[in-house]
């Protein structure tokens, strides 16, 4: 996905100048064509994340749209400050390009795993996210991204090369995706699964273990601008499990929760997410992944 | 400068007034700023350059600058503190004339490290101004961003210190070792000047002169200031960090700058 990002903003460069790209001494093979084509729109500043923020800030106020490119955590909680009151209150045109998203540099250890961005980056109100679940929806989400310059988080898969669209999304923001609906009859329409993000490629064959026929939906796009539209989706549906690499507390299954609290909603919101049990251990994906809460039995 | 002595003592009460009517923290921080900023906006803030108050707290001398420079009416200024005024007590960006809203110590100079990087991106002349108070030295973010600044030998970018020695509940000197300042940002790769922030002919030729300078270094001007400047019982007082005049400090005070 990393490797989409940087072949989708050399594309865009090519015709708008205005962006730069941004990173903190990280993207070691990743951003080096970026880097080669357009080195007057390519800086490093250093290992200083949160001045690299009110850089980008200054940049965009300047008429730039800045892609900041770094790791999930360096980016989010090390500079949360500069991205409420410098970014988000401003409503400057930054991208933060967060790779490695949920536990995917899992060996790595807790500094590195992604697990509580969402609850970070979606109280800020002008902050729209963009989490694609495969390569096909990551090109979607860069390029509204790329169209649309505003406070956004752009949440990237380290490696996932994962296909699950036929083709590129339509993609709007706090808009569902249908992923898969395999002729199912009409009872079984109504329970459907969620996610967003590249926990997708994961939540689909967990699933089918259990169950041969199922409704997968998507969510690239969401935010807490667009919480308000959730109860036209759910209300739709008897029951929405939501399936993320992310902890329950503050993530997208709490987020939906939220959308209908004071509503008439009848929908039942159930949320397969990770437990805070994975604190300090360490593992490859799927090792970790088994910290994924089961809610089908 | 005759003229500034006139302008600065009218500032200066109605930072008093205005300050004992939104019973608000902070007069000591606005006093010791007041004529840097004159003398910033009559001489250097025009056509597309730009001013930063990084000490968003004391915002209110920033906006009594504003409003005898046109930016805001009085009206507005008198609104300072109220209920749904757009003064609040931190520098705000809805307010014309503010480019920033600031608050939280340490964001000006990174962000004004970028307004600069994207002027000497365009090939302009704009020159960027930012005043830090000398408590925002404590901040890793502003040597991080004269680390950045410095390598990408952004001479367009003035960073003026106000140096005036009191932080938030104590003298600088006591909690943390700041000097020696200008070995600090002279080895950071910076071009530094030192000024008395209370001097006119001072502010104006010092800054005149290094807006001309391009040696590829990013600007310090270190200016000495007195917190609390012109009311002689709150200059170098901590307690006027935080305390607002009661009716009779007001009267006193008014009385001292006449």
């Amino acid at each position: 996905m990393r490797n989409i990002f940087i072949e989708e903003l050399i594309k865009a460069t090519t015709k708008k100048k205005n962006i730069i790209l941004l990173v903190n001494d990280l993207g070691f093979g990743v951003v080096d064509n970026f880097r080669k084509k357009f080195p007057k729109n390519f800086f490093n500043a250093g290992i200083a994340e949160q001045s690299m923020i009110g850089y980008a800030a200054g940049l965009a106020y300047s008429g730039k749209h800045v892609f900041v490119y770094s790791i999930n955590n360096f980016v989010t909680f090390r500079c949360l400050e500069q991205l409420r009151n410098d970014v988000d209150y401003h409503k400057l045109p930054v991208t933060i390009v967060a790779v490695g998203s949920g536990l995917d540099y899992g060996a790595l250890g807790y500094s590195h795993h992604g697990l509580q961005d969402y609850a970070l980056i979606r109280t800020l109100p002008n902050f729209l996210i963009a989490s694609p679940g495969d390569t096909q929806e990551a090109r979607s989400c860069i390029r509204y991204l790329i169209n649309n310059p505003q406070p956004s988080y752009l949440r990237l898969s380290k490696d996932s090369k994962y296909k699950i669209h036929k083709s590129i999304p339509r993609i709007y923001p706090g808009k569902w995706i249908k992923v898969l609906d395999n002729n199912i009859e009409l009872q079984k329409q109504k329970n459907i699964f969620l996610t967003t993000g590249s926990v997708i490629e994961y939540a689909k064959s967990h699933i089918l273990k259990k169950i041969s026929k199922f409704s997968l939906y998507s969510l690239p796009l969401w935010g807490m601008k667009y919480k308000k539209y959730q109860y036209n989706f759910l209300k739709k549906y008897k029951s929405v499990t939501v399936i993320e690499d992310h902890f329950q507390d503050g993530g997208v299954s709490s987020w939906l929760s939220e959308s209908i609290t004071n509503s008439n909603c009848k929908t039942r919101i159930f949320s397969a997410s990770i437990s805070a049990k994975i604190v300090g251990k360490v593992g490859n994906y799927k090792f970790l992944m088994k910290y994924l809460k089961k809610v089908i039995k | 400068m005759e003229k500034y002595k006139k302008i600065s003592k009218d500032i200066r009460k109605k930072i008093l007034e205005l300050s004992y009517a939104s019973k608000s923290s902070h007069i000591g921080s606005s006093l010791s700023i007041v004529d840097i900023l004159l003398v910033l906006y009559d001489n250097f803030i025009y056509k597309k350059n730009i001013f930063i108050l990084s000490k968003g707290h004391a915002c209110l001398a920033l906006y009594c600058v504003l409003n005898k420079f046109g930016y805001i009416n009085t009206k507005t200024l008198d609104s300072f503190g109220k209920n749904n005024s757009k003064l609040m007590l931190h520098a705000s960006h809805k307010v014309p004339g503010v480019v920033f809203s600031s608050g939280s110590l340490g964001h000006g100079i990174p962000l004004a490290t970028g307004v600069a990087l994207a002027q000497k991106i365009n090939k302009t002349n704009n020159k960027i101004y930012v005043l830090i108070s000398d408590g925002e030295l404590n901040e890793g973010t502003t040597w991080e961003s004269l680390l950045f600044a410095s390598f990408h030998k952004l001479d367009n970018l003035i960073i003026i210190i106000d140096y005036n020695k009191i932080q938030s509940i104590d003298y600088s000197k006591n909690i943390l070792k700041l000097e020696p300042l200008s070995r600090k940002f002279i080895s950071f790769g910076c071009d530094v000047t030192k000024i008395d922030g209370h001097n006119f002919f001072n502010i104006y030729n010092s800054l005149k002169k290094l807006i001309n300078k391009t040696n590829k270094k990013p600007k310090i001007v270190i200016a000495n200031t007195i917190k609390g400047k012109g009311i002689k019982f709150m200059e170098n007082k901590i307690i006027w960090h935080y305390k607002s005049p009661n009716f009779e400090e007001l009267t006193r005070a008014k009385k001292m700058i006449k």
